[in-house]
């Protein structure tokens, strides 16, 4: 792996999920004095601060960065704050990569936390017609569970996925986060269990569909040289790419928030409409960046929003062909002990969604499986990690880290 | 009683139809490249490669087959309006053939999932989203033909 492109983490820390309802800044400084104990390091040691915003809190979050640098004090650290919804995290590493990798600072602190109001997601206040976010509850009643109900049904036409099959999928993740300190949700579930649970959006139940945290997740990230003079006793985690994709038209996949897909009449050498979408292209360009293909990973921590959603990812990031998810998962290939187990943290079904943590958490959870720490839901000989996400309006996001 | 005022709930996205025609979807499509949009683009093509700003409004096709389909149990938040007491609805994302793209809406009312199924054909129709102020605030939506399924698009 060329080394031109890698970036250490020296540090990872979170703040238990959950939902209380306090100041997101106070789970953002939580895991941000976590990573820096980690690491070793201070806060006076960061160059710079990059911050995944939350739009939910007000100001303060538009300008998360600045936020948790005031939160931690005032040093003059360089600092950016992004939102891409849910890439907002992987977008904050990205920035903080790029800084690095052009020598432009050593060491940098990465923070995303979020507090979320209970229920649905509903768009952000205000009337505003000319928002697709907006428009699709007002015109259509579209919540994000209907667009992660519209895959499942379609997996379910096209490659005979089950309700079983996606019920499975809880069951085993729901597993997984038994012994992470840091979920919300431990609790081992049955099938049957959550085939009683209220159907929310046919074929979706309750105990499928993520729910919305409170959390806050960070990272301390340097040059290698950096990490080769700082030294410290674990083994070494690198980041050795970040995918911030967007889509290549005629994205052919109906989108959340959107009304339609693009068309693809006009275009020479498109598909059909129905075909390949945006989310394979997501960990793709990962792989292609760190020289590495799908075979060569040990685990991932994929963006479950749905039990069902988490079966798309399997073929999306290159772990079997399409249409061999749901034998992938009956394996038990994707659980722990199996081949390449998938959300060994427990993923978003444990989780639920802290947004701008959600993605740094997906990282920080692969740091602590390359290192051999994760106690209890650890996989064995961990040695390649990749994690994989989409936000809203097309960011795609996905990281490579390896020891 | 007054006849309520029927008022499309957002501006210049369909025809409403009547007097013997059918009511559409408003898309724009590219005078220099073709690619069709929905919502209408008023101001970008979406094709990479193509720099015009000159659109004409098109209707879609006005049938179309299912792509995918699912429900709405729990009732959504505002700004969705919804009755009281709430009824549930279904909700199908459908292909249209011609223009190569898929399109969501809401089913009519009275079809549950159980009435529907992938590759199903469905029609627009206008119908009522909700009531305000003597209102009738209206939508497009998507109503399965009899026997759907078979036959020629």
């Amino acid at each position: 792996m060329p080394d031109d492109k890698r970036v250490a983490v020296l540090g990872a820390g979170m703040h238990e999920w959950g939902k209380w309802g306090r100041p997101f800044v106070e789970y953002g400084l939580a895991a941000a004095r976590d990573a820096l104990a980690d690491a070793g390091l201070g806060w006076r040691d960061m160059q710079f601060i990059s911050g995944a915003d939350t739009i939910r809190n007000g100001y303060p979050g538009f300008v998360s960065g600045a936020t948790f640098a005031q939160a931690l004090g005032w040093t003059g650290a360089r600092v950016s704050s992004v939102y891409a919804a849910c890439a907002s995290g992987a977008v904050a590493i990205a920035n903080a990569r790029a800084q690095i990798l052009a020598g432009l600072c050593d060491v940098a602190l990465v923070v995303g936390a979020d507090t979320t109001p209970k229920g649905f997601f509903a768009p952000v206040g205000g009337e505003r017609r000319d928002d697709p976010d907006w428009l699709r509850f007002h015109l259509m009643g579209a919540t994000n569970p209907t667009y992660f109900a519209l895959y499942a049904r379609r997996r379910m036409d096209r490659f005979g996925a089950t309700e079983e099959d996606f019920a499975q999928v809880k069951v085993k993740n729901a597993r997984h986060g038994l012994a992470n300190p840091y979920a919300r949700y431990r609790k081992e579930v049955t099938v049957d269990e959550v085939l009683a649970s209220p159907m929310v959006a046919d074929p979706l139940r309750l105990l499928e569909i993520c729910a919305t945290s409170d959390g806050g997740a960070a990272l301390v990230l340097s040059s290698l040289e950096f990490a080769r003079r700082h030294g410290g006793g674990a083994p070494l985690v690198t980041i050795d790419a970040v995918s911030t994709v967007t889509p290549t038209f005629p994205n052919t996949v109906i989108e959340m928030p959107n009304f339609s897909t693009d068309s693809a009449a006009a275009f020479a050498g498109g598909s059909d409409a129905g075909g390949a979408g945006f989310r394979p292209s997501i960990a793709s360009a990962a792989y292609a960046e760190a020289g590495i293909g799908p075979e060569d990973v040990s685990l991932a921590e994929v963006y479950d929003l749905s039990s069902a959603l988490e079966l798309d990812w399997y073929e999306d990031i290159g772990l079997c062909g399409e249409g061999e998810a749901e034998k992938l998962l009956r394996d038990g290939e994707t659980a722990l002990g199996g081949r390449v187990p998938v959300n060994p943290s427990g993923g978003l079904s444990c989780f639920g969604e802290a947004i701008p943590a959600q993605a740094i958490a997906q990282v920080c959870e692969c740091v602590w499986q390359l290192r051999g720490t994760a106690a209890g839901h650890q996989v064995d000989g961990a040695r390649v990690a990749v994690t994989a996400n989409q936000g809203l309006f097309g960011h795609g996001s996905s990281v490579l880290l390896s020891r | 009683m007054a006849v309520p005022t029927r008022v499309p709930a957002v501006e210049g996205w369909f025809t409403t139809g009547g007097d013997g025609a059918a009511p559409a979807l408003l898309g724009s499509r590219c005078e220099a490249c073709g690619t069709v949009a929905f919502p209408a683009e008023a101001s970008y093509c979406r094709n990479p490669d193509c720099e015009s700003s000159a659109f004409e409004t098109v209707e879609l096709s006005r049938r179309g087959r299912i792509w995918s389909y699912t429900d709405a149990r729990y009732q959504p938040p505002p700004p969705y309006v919804a009755a009281d007491p709430y009824v549930p609805f279904c909700l199908a994302a459908v292909e249209l053939a011609a223009e190569k793209l898929v399109v969501m809406g809401q089913v009519v009312d009275g079809v549950t999932v159980d009435d529907l199924t992938v590759g199903d054909k469905v029609e627009l129709v206008v119908d009522t989203l909700y009531h305000e102020d003597g209102c009738d605030y209206l939508v497009w939506k998507w109503r399965p033909l009899a026997g759907a399924g078979g036959g020629e698009d």
